[in-house]
């Protein structure tokens, strides 16, 4: 329903990012260790495959999080599901999409984390929840 | 836990709708209004809004007041704020990972072309 977007300039060629993104003995190296060890990465690199990330962070507390592959083309589009597993939290079943693109000698990254539960909501959702938002934003700047 | 998620799906849910969205913007705008006030610039009917506002009463957007015959309508933020809240942790959380990715990804991208050389 709702939706979260970050884009990253990256100065490596889309396939080593894909690698980064996908491989666990990446995925170990940088996914800590400023949050803390990862204990466990684990990947099966196919659609309809699962990963699973368990780490954890600095106030002592283990998390886990675990999805499956959705769609895979490799260097330039990844697509997942996402749900916290073996801690406190369940945040129910969420969706991830990664687009590479290559810019010069490097990669644009453009991370997508969404619940988007059905296809009117999105479309709703690109009507304005963008507009929504800078207006709570704006009213929560006044408080 | 539990009962925060639930409250979130309510807010979002409730905040997915471009004539719910509009209501609330105009209530931040006037402080007050009354239902009739608040369906006048939209095309649908009064008991169109009313569910509208049902919706939005339930998510404990804004709270609704009867003086008279007239019901008041105002505008209840702290959900906002509570979803609002869950999005930037979200933020923090992946905007910190993808540059520990980026700077990954860099030192792999610098050892290949020093291999490659």
């Amino acid at each position: 329903m709702t939706q979260l977007t970050l884009i990253r300039r990256i100065a490596a060629r889309p396939s080593i990012v894909f690698d980064a993104l996908t491989t666990p003995e990446s995925i170990a190296c940088w996914w800590g260790p400023d949050a803390g060890p990862v204990l466990k990465a684990e990947t099966d690199l196919r659609v309809g495959g699962r990963f699973c990330v368990r780490f954890r962070t600095l106030d002592g507390l283990e998390h886990e999080s675990s999805g499956e592959y959705l769609e895979i083309i490799k260097p330039k589009r990844l697509a997942m599901s996402w749900r916290w597993t073996g801690g406190v939290e369940d945040s129910g079943e969420s969706r991830i999409d990664i687009e590479l693109r290559p810019v010069g000698d490097g990669t644009e990254l453009t991370f997508t984390h969404s619940r988007l539960q059905d296809e009117d909501s999105r479309r709703s959702h690109e009507d304005g929840w963008g507009g929504a938002l800078d207006k709570l934003q704006k009213h929560l700047a006044q408080d | 836990m539990v009962n925060y998620n639930a409250q979130l799906d309510r807010t979002f849910a409730a905040l997915v709708d471009p004539t719910r969205r509009a209501i609330l913007a105009r209530l931040e705008r006037d402080d007050s209004a009354s239902v009739s006030d608040l369906a006048r610039p939209f095309a649908i009917k009064l008991p169109a809004v009313m569910k509208h506002l049902d919706v939005l009463d339930d998510a404990g957007l804004i709270t609704r007041q009867k003086v008279g015959r007239t019901v008041t309508v105002r505008l209840r933020p702290q959900p906002m704020r509570a979803a609002l809240e869950w999005l930037r942790r979200y933020e923090r959380f992946w905007s910190g990972k993808l540059d520990r990715l980026a700077a990954f990804a860099e030192r792999k991208e610098a050892d290949a072309r020093r291999r490659s050389r």
